[in-house]
């Protein structure tokens, strides 16, 4: 009753203020009525006794004060006085507050647009049911130097039968079919699972069901799932798609389910899931085919199922038969471990060093904006001090000049968080849309209530802290030096002035870490620019990637002849100077990574040689990619189609197995399971296949039409064209290309169109986009550092104008006046740039892992930066210290 | 400014308040008053104090409020106690004794 009470009647005080200020005022004057009438009563004159009853209350005034700041209503009323104020003053000052607004407003935005992405990539919970408890299923091979290795399918038979640690298992495989009979022949997409993988992600499907074990029985027909978008695009969203048949590699599937509009998988591009049909019975012990996931049972640490997978794969060898052609050492030997990683790490990969990178070099000029902020709030406290000392003096709380003054600022900050938001809401919009970072999740980053909450929170912190500043210097009654020195002192006084040039040094400390961040990853850049990365004239190499299914032509040497069709039929467009195939693009490392024997150097006794790279290649490689021929030739035609035993390998293999590229023609090699020794015929010079930034993998280059142990031969599938033009990447060109396609076989569709320029650019994506967002970053921070130095040596220079005056009248030159003022900011700066130097060299060594062939400390960075950043302050206090000059003496003595 | 300390016993006003209302609804003057001369001078109530201890009182539901034409035709603001006003004198006089006799019987003993 009395909460209720106190709410009532404090919300009618609010809605009826002057009434109740009414009241008050009507029951002191009564009480003082009553006082007067008394004394009267005593027998003094009606002046003594209102003077008597008026020296008993006291001061009117202070009671009514008194009495009306009872109650929660009156600091309400308080703070939305104190509010409305502030914005009054905001309001009066608009050149101040606009700079204000927009500076915090930058910093704000810059760094909720990189929060949000680290949301929505780092932080954000994949799109699972309890996605902590997904695994992916990943291993080492010490044995064989593999750092990553997946999935066999018997070690996916042991842990889904023998594991205590796993509540589901499941394996997968990214594919790509060619859909035919809908329309156009397509290449579509997805991914064949075993039965229980979406069991694993918990995943229902919209429509229908989905895959039970019957679904991998290879006696009865193929199964498939759609994804919602391949549904809607090509069934209409029909619901009586359910049961049917659609030709996926020329074969007919059942369409038995629709999966969720929501699902998705590792960023994958999934429009199909077909089964694996794996038969237990056939699989052998080195079945490495897959990649592995698997929900671990409530509770279960990752620790603990890495623990009971090394117990499984002790189990296996004797729970699956060896592989033909091998002994049974050859499994131990690879010295398997588990190397279980939450799923999300797989998806996310190593971009969050990068991210954080990136949000400490936008807190950095958050922290700038701040500081220039503070530092023009400064000024006007300064330019206020004598209000503030008189309010002080008549008796206003430290607390509430101090609370003002953060309101000021916290508006400020709110305002700035506002646009800033804005900005950001843009930025991340432009990000999304462009895919220039080459970002994974990229469709998760959103400004979400957790990024408007961080907006929010950084908005009003920031607005706290830089308005704490002057609320400390100011709000502080020290009436005798702020009243005494009315701004008339010939010169500033020393103390006034400390807490800004603290600020601009620190301003300009921390503009020069950024600078030295944002030249760091430009010399990056450059030395990845620099790196030979393999092939040569990347933008006139249209490459585009086909699929002949062995359910449409099972014979190699035919689907390779066919294949050799269309080479010529492309060869033959006008402006195409030379065609070739490979496998995996460049720079798109598959892996396809295998240990290979050499003849003349036995490995050790049962070790396994070390794993190269294999391609398949046509002839023609070598000149349609740009590369060079370091030693030898390249394999020809007659060769493939005869399976003669060559091959080529990479400078570097050549030069680690036999110091000299030219000693390794004649010499002979093979993959390390069965089949002839192959001649090494060519040597071809390194290509960085792992990308730009890695060491360049020794490859071996094996004829398109590739031997099989066991088989008359197995053909190239799947092959990637290398198509030398000056036409690439236009829209002609891809249209003829599909025609000659067509020309050779209707039912095949190209697939991945791209020139190996945009192949090489996102390779180097990931620098370019840290470079441009550290370089917007360190030049707006460069600009606000010097803002902030041209803001206080214009002020100094304004408050000594009469010191100036004075030193002109006595004949001081006017150069000797101006670089008095530049000496200050060059002062200032130099501090703050060793402060800078020195905090760069700690923090840029949190970017190591970002830069390529570039040291933390690079000299030359270093130099350049501080070169900018003091060319930069002489400017910035070059401009208005020529303002000095311009004081005419007299002026400036009589002004005031 | 020197003579005896006639301020009120700090915490004690409220009480005084309440129990000088239980006799009759009075006006703030009236109260204070009253309070001045049933004390016999030892206690002089600060008006500001008073005042803002009536706004205090009401707003916690011990008092109840009415303006009201005055003996001398002046329009005042009485003041009157409500029962849990009157419940509240109960628990603050009976704190009150206890506290006091403790009070005396600590004076005693060292006396």
């Amino acid at each position: 009753m009395s909460v209720w009470r106190q709410v009532t009647r404090g919300i009618r005080m609010l809605g009826n203020r002057r009434a109740a200020d009414q009241e008050i005022a009507e029951e002191v004057n009564h009480y003082l009525e009553e006082s007067t009438a008394m004394f009267a009563a005593r027998g003094l004159t009606p002046d003594e006794a209102r003077r008597a009853a008026r020296m008993e209350i006291g001061n009117e005034t202070a009671v009514r004060e008194q009495i009306r700041e009872y109650g929660w209503e009156n600091t309400i009323d308080t703070w939305f006085a104190d509010l409305r104020y502030a914005v009054r003053r905001l309001g009066g000052k608009p050149g101040f507050t606009t700079a204000s607004i927009f500076t915090l407003a930058l910093g704000i935005g810059a760094t909720t647009a990189i929060f949000s992405v680290i949301d929505g990539v780092l932080v954000k919970p994949l799109p699972y049911q309890r996605p902590e408890r997904l695994v992916a299923l990943s291993h080492i091979a010490p044995g064989i130097h593999i750092k990553d290795l997946n999935i066999a399918a018997s070690l996916y038979f042991i842990y889904s039968e023998e594991s205590r640690v796993f509540q589901d298992v499941g394996m997968w495989q990214s594919g790509a079919w060619t859909v035919t009979g809908l329309g156009n022949p397509e290449d579509v997409p997805g991914l064949t699972v075993t039965n229980r993988f979406l069991t694993v992600l918990e995943v229902q499907p919209a429509l229908g069901r989905s895959f039970l074990p019957s679904d991998d029985d290879t006696r009865g027909e193929r199964t498939v799932m759609l994804s919602d978008g391949y549904w809607k695009s090509r069934f209409g969203g029909e619901r009586s798609v359910l049961g049917r048949r659609i030709m996926v590699n020329g074969t007919a599937a059942t369409i038995i389910g629709v999966l969720p509009p929501s699902f998705q998988f590792l960023d994958r591009k999934i429009s199909l899931i077909l089964p694996l049909r794996l038969n237990r019975t056939e699989v052998r012990l080195i079945s490495f085919c897959c990649q592995g996931v698997a929900r671990l049972k409530p509770g279960v640490t990752l620790a603990q199922a890495n623990a009971d997978v090394a117990r499984m794969l002790l189990l296996a060898p004797s729970k699956f038969p060896m592989n033909l052609g091998l002994n049974g050492r050859t499994f131990t030997d690879l010295l398997i471990a588990p190397n279980l990683r939450p799923l999300k790490d797989v998806l996310v990969g190593d971009i969050g060093n990068t991210l954080w990178v990136l949000l400490g070099g936008v807190g950095l000029l958050m922290a700038i904006a701040c500081t220039n902020v503070a530092n023009l709030l400064l000024v006007r406290a300064d330019g206020r001090r004598q209000e503030l000392a008189i309010r002080a003096a008549i008796g206003a709380a430290w607390g509430r000049i101090a609370r003002e003054l953060l309101l000021e600022s916290s508006l400020l900050g709110v305002a700035g968080g506002a646009f800033g938001l804005a900005l950001a809401y843009a930025a991340v919009h432009a990000l999304v849309a462009s895919d220039l970072a080459q970002l994974p999740r990229i469709h998760d980053i959103s400004i979400d209530p957790a990024v408007l909450a961080f907006t929010l929170a950084i908005s009003l912190a920031a607005g706290f802290v830089f308005g704490l500043i002057p609320a400390f210097k100011y709000a502080r009654p020290r009436l005798s030096s702020a009243l005494g020195s009315d701004g008339r002192s010939v010169s500033q006084s020393k103390e006034r002035h400390h807490a800004r040039s603290v600020l601009v040094v620190v301003q300009v400390a921390l503009a020069l870490v950024l600078l030295v961040a944002s030249g760091l990853m430009m010399r990056t850049f450059q030395a990845l620019r620099r790196v030979d990365p393999g092939f040569a004239g990347a933008p006139e190499i249209e490459t585009m990637r086909i699929f002949i299914p062995a359910e449409q032509v099972p014979d190699p040497e035919r689907t390779t002849r066919m294949e050799e069709a269309i080479l010529h039929k492309i060869e033959a467009l006008a402006g195409v100077s030379a065609v070739a195939m490979t496998t995996g693009t460049p720079l798109e490392s598959c892996c396809d990574n295998n240990p290979v024997r050499v003849e003349d150097q036995a490995p050790r006794e049962g070790a396994t040689p070390p794993i190269r790279r294999f391609k398949y290649i046509s002839p023609g490689y070598v000149s349609a990619l740009g590369s060079r021929l370091i030693a030898g030739r390249e394999p020809n035609w007659t060769e493939i189609y005869n399976r003669t035993p060559v091959a080529m390998v990479s400078e570097n293999m050549a030069r680690e197995l036999w110091k000299d590229p030219s000693k390794a023609l004649g010499k002979r090699i093979r993959p390390m399971s069965i089949g002839d020794w192959r001649e090494v015929i060519g040597v071809v010079a390194d290509l960085r296949d792992d990308g730009i930034d890695q060491k360049a993998p020794s490859i071996v280059y094996w004829p398109l039409l590739r031997e099989n142990p066991g088989a008359a031969g197995a053909a190239t599938r799947s092959p990637v064209y290398l198509i030398r033009t000056p036409r690439a990447g236009s829209i002609g060109l891809r249209q003829e290309i599909q025609k000659a396609v067509a020309s050779v076989n209707p039912n095949l569709p190209v697939a991945d169109v791209k020139t190996l320029e945009a192949v090489y650019k996102r390779s180097l994506a990931r620098t370019s986009f840290t470079l441009v967002l550290l370089a917007i970053a360190g030049s707006m921070a460069l600009l606000l550092g010097v803002v902030g130095l041209y803001g206080v040596i214009s002020y100094s220079v304004a408050r000594r104008t009469r010191e100036v005056g004075i030193r002109l009248a006595l004949g001081a030159r006017r150069q000797n006046v101006t670089r008095m003022f530049v000496r200050q900011g060059l002062a200032l700066s130099g501090i703050g740039a060793i402060c800078g130097l020195a905090a760069a060299l700690g923090l840029t060594r949190l970017m190591r892992s970002l830069l390529f062939e570039v040291s933390t400390a690079d000299p030359l960075t270093y130099a350049g930066a501080s070169a900018a950043l003091v060319l930069a302050a002489a400017i910035g206090s070059y401009i208005p210290a020529r303002r000095a000059t311009r004081v005419d003496p007299m002026e400036a003595l009589r002004a005031e | 400014m020197n003579g005896p300390n006639t301020d009120v016993i700090q915490g004690t006003l409220d009480m005084l308040i309440l129990k000088t209302l239980s006799l009759e609804p009075m006006h703030g003057f009236g109260i204070a008053r009253r309070i001045e001369q049933i004390s016999k001078g030892v206690f002089k109530v600060n008006p500001g104090s008073l005042l803002t201890a009536f706004q205090r009182l009401e707003r916690v539901g011990w008092l109840d409020s009415e303006w009201r034409q005055t003996g001398n035709s002046r329009r005042a603001k009485y003041y009157s106690l409500n029962r849990s006003g009157r419940k509240q004198l109960e628990v603050e006089t009976a704190n009150w004794n206890r506290r006091a006799s403790a009070i005396a019987r600590l004076l005693k003993a060292e006396g």
